[in-house]
């Protein structure tokens, strides 16, 4: 059992800062959340110094809160548009084409898209805003309709735009490993059969890499789901119409100060993202 | 059914590789041809390019009375194996054998009976079930063979079909092989680095070197008068003695040396190789010759040997060509 001779004692003591750290970041907090989701807590006010244990009650509240489903849906067309559909088309697309150009334009190309991906946040969204602004957004300029508000005429699908060209460079990547282990005589002798561009990807190459489109479809999925960027563009507004959840578990908490509130719906954002998760591994397994 | 014709032909790699240089070639109609050669030579990269998956840079590459050198590969009608067979690993045998099929929108029953009917000329009956990886090296062959078939092309093609099974198995599949191409009379060209699956084979073999073919010629032909030394240094299961003498390099092969009273070479004995049924005896001056197991010639003896005068080939000493 004590395969390093350190003694059990020793051992311990070894691992304990780590153990505390996780302790008091991680593992506190969670719980932390689940106690005050079933609780009246706020910001400010009695239910700040005094709060009362509400039960389900604030689950049940979300459920029926218009905001909350409004919610729901956005995120999963957010999670749907962007990632499920926009990343996963995109980044396969890049990856299948890049294979057989020039290394100088297919370095020239992964360059500028893993760009997107690197950047800070922050001055991402800054990028953006310039872009998509009234009046001097590039974007209306270029289309000769300056007056366009692209954030608020169009808000969810300007944030879907933005994050397929944020986050694709992550599934261009996964796919050029994943396509690099397809053996290029299956290629060839699909080819020799005659067979088009679209019969070699369904026949050949996506049998290949099934179990990379289901990892990667989990992964982006669930970054999206949870990702708060849309905050820094359109904070949810105008009047709700792209508050995913990410934005509304923060607004309720810090601007209306429902923080037991808020937190019932982070964990109703969890179990949703366990939900999905647990489909992915369903599929997966299929494989087998 | 129809007969390759190359004119010409040039394959240079980005980078300016000329892995075919200048090629002319005719493969006749239902002729088992093979392309020999040491590694690097250029003989896969031809086949790929009759194939059309490497494009000519310069010069024509027709089957039949076609002109294919433009065409993409899946509208040449030509079939090819690849090394490792490349089996689809998530279709069965049966889904395997009748792809090309299914690419060109064939129905399901149409599929189904050419699988059963290919399978069955290539002993692959009851197997047709099964996923590439639950069969033998020796099944996955014949599997991918099938498939080749089953397309119903004008070509064959193979590119090193036997240097994928283990040693006992290659003696079984190349009598196959040469059985099936009878019975199909379908024009195959094969690539090959063995020289004696290469004479075991083949109705006529081009030996290839840098690009270029050295000789074209009927197994006899290119073992009993290789056309340069190289050809000579390249064929035959012991290696071909070269002697240079005044302006020329004398060629004989070993087993066609014997001991005489007076010869071409005489020398002392330095090592005997057991072949089997024979020993190489290799003498002092670099010359080796063949002898009947239990006549070796104990090391340090003196010997001449001689070969009948239409065995001993002359070459010329600065081009390397058979001059007689």
């Amino acid at each position: 059992m004590d395969s390093a001779g350190l003694g059990v004692r020793r051992a311990a003591a070894f691992v304990a800062p780590a153990l505390l750290l996780i302790g008091v970041f991680l593992v506190f907090p969670a719980l932390w959340t689940l106690y005050i989701g079933i609780t009246n807590y706020q910001l400010t006010g009695p239910a700040a110094a005094n709060p009362r244990v509400v039960g389900l009650d604030n689950v049940l509240n979300a459920v029926r809160d218009p905001l909350f489903t409004n919610s729901v849906w956005l995120t999963a067309l957010f999670v749907l548009g962007s990632a499920v559909i926009g990343q996963n088309v995109l980044g396969f697309g890049l990856a299948w084409l890049l294979r057989t150009v020039r290394p100088s334009l297919r370095r020239t190309v992964e360059g500028l898209v893993l760009l997107s991906w690197i950047l800070p946040g922050t001055v991402v969204a800054y990028l953006w805003f310039a872009v998509l602004s009234r009046d001097t957004g590039t974007l209306g300029m270029l289309l000769g309709s300056p007056q366009t508000a692209w954030l608020v005429q169009y808000p969810m699908t300007s944030l879907i735009v933005f994050n397929v060209w944020r986050g694709t460079a992550f599934s261009m990547l996964l796919y050029t490993s994943a396509l690099a282990a397809v053996p290029p005589s299956q290629l060839e002798t699909a080819r020799l059969a005659g067979a088009s561009g679209w019969q070699t990807v369904r026949d050949v190459v996506f049998p290949h890499i099934r179990g990379h489109v289901l990892t990667n479809t989990l992964l982006i999925s669930l970054w999206t789901a949870n990702d708060f960027t849309p905050f820094l563009l359109t904070a949810g507004g105008p009047n709700h119409q792209s508050e995913v959840l990410p934005v509304l578990i923060y607004r309720q908490a810090l601007e209306s100060g429902q923080l037991g509130y808020a937190s019932a719906m982070s964990l109703l954002l969890l179990l949703g993202n366990l939900v999905i998760a647990l489909v992915y591994l369903r599929l997966l397994r299929r494989r087998a | 059914m129809a007969g390759i014709t190359a004119r010409g032909l040039s394959t240079v790699y980005p980078g300016g590789v000329r892995a075919v240089d200048e090629l002319d070639l005719e493969v006749t109609d239902g002729e088992l041809f093979a392309l020999l050669g040491p590694s690097g030579c250029g003989k896969t990269t031809l086949l790929r390019t009759i194939a059309g998956l490497e494009s000519a840079s310069e010069g024509t590459v027709s089957i039949g009375s076609r002109d294919v050198t433009r065409l993409p590969p899946g509208d040449r009608r030509v079939a090819m194996v690849f090394q490792d067979y490349a089996l689809f690993p998530h279709m069965t045998v049966a889904e395997n054998i009748a792809y090309p099929l299914k690419v060109r929108g064939a129905a399901r029953s149409v599929r189904d009976e050419t699988a059963a009917r290919t399978a069955a000329g290539l002993s692959l009956d009851g197997l047709l079930e099964r996923r590439p990886g639950q069969l033998s090296g020796g099944q996955q062959q014949r599997a991918a063979l099938a498939r080749a078939v089953a397309a119903s092309a004008e070509v064959l093609l193979l590119d090193e079909p036997l240097s994928n099974l283990d040693a006992r198995l290659r003696l079984e599949a190349r009598t196959f092989l040469k059985k099936l191409q009878r019975e199909l009379a379908l024009t195959t060209v094969f690539v090959t680095h063995d020289q004696a699956e290469a004479l075991a084979l083949a109705d006529r073999i081009a030996v290839m070197d840098a690009g270029r073919i050295r000789q074209i010629g009927t197994p006899r032909e290119v073992f009993q008068r290789p056309a340069d030394t190289f050809v000579a240094n390249f064929i035959g299961s012991t290696p071909m003695n070269l002697v240079p003498r005044d302006a020329e390099i004398i060629g004989v092969r070993p087993e066609y040396l014997a001991p005489a009273p007076s010869g071409l070479f005489t020398g002392t004995v330095s090592i005997v190789e057991n072949l089997g049924v024979t020993s190489l005896v290799t003498l002092d001056c670099g010359v080796g010759y063949v002898v009947p197991e239990d006549d070796e010639p104990a090391v340090g003896t003196t010997v001449t040997v001689d070969a009948p005068p239409a065995r001993v080939l002359r070459y010329d000493r600065e081009t390397g060509l058979l001059v007689r």
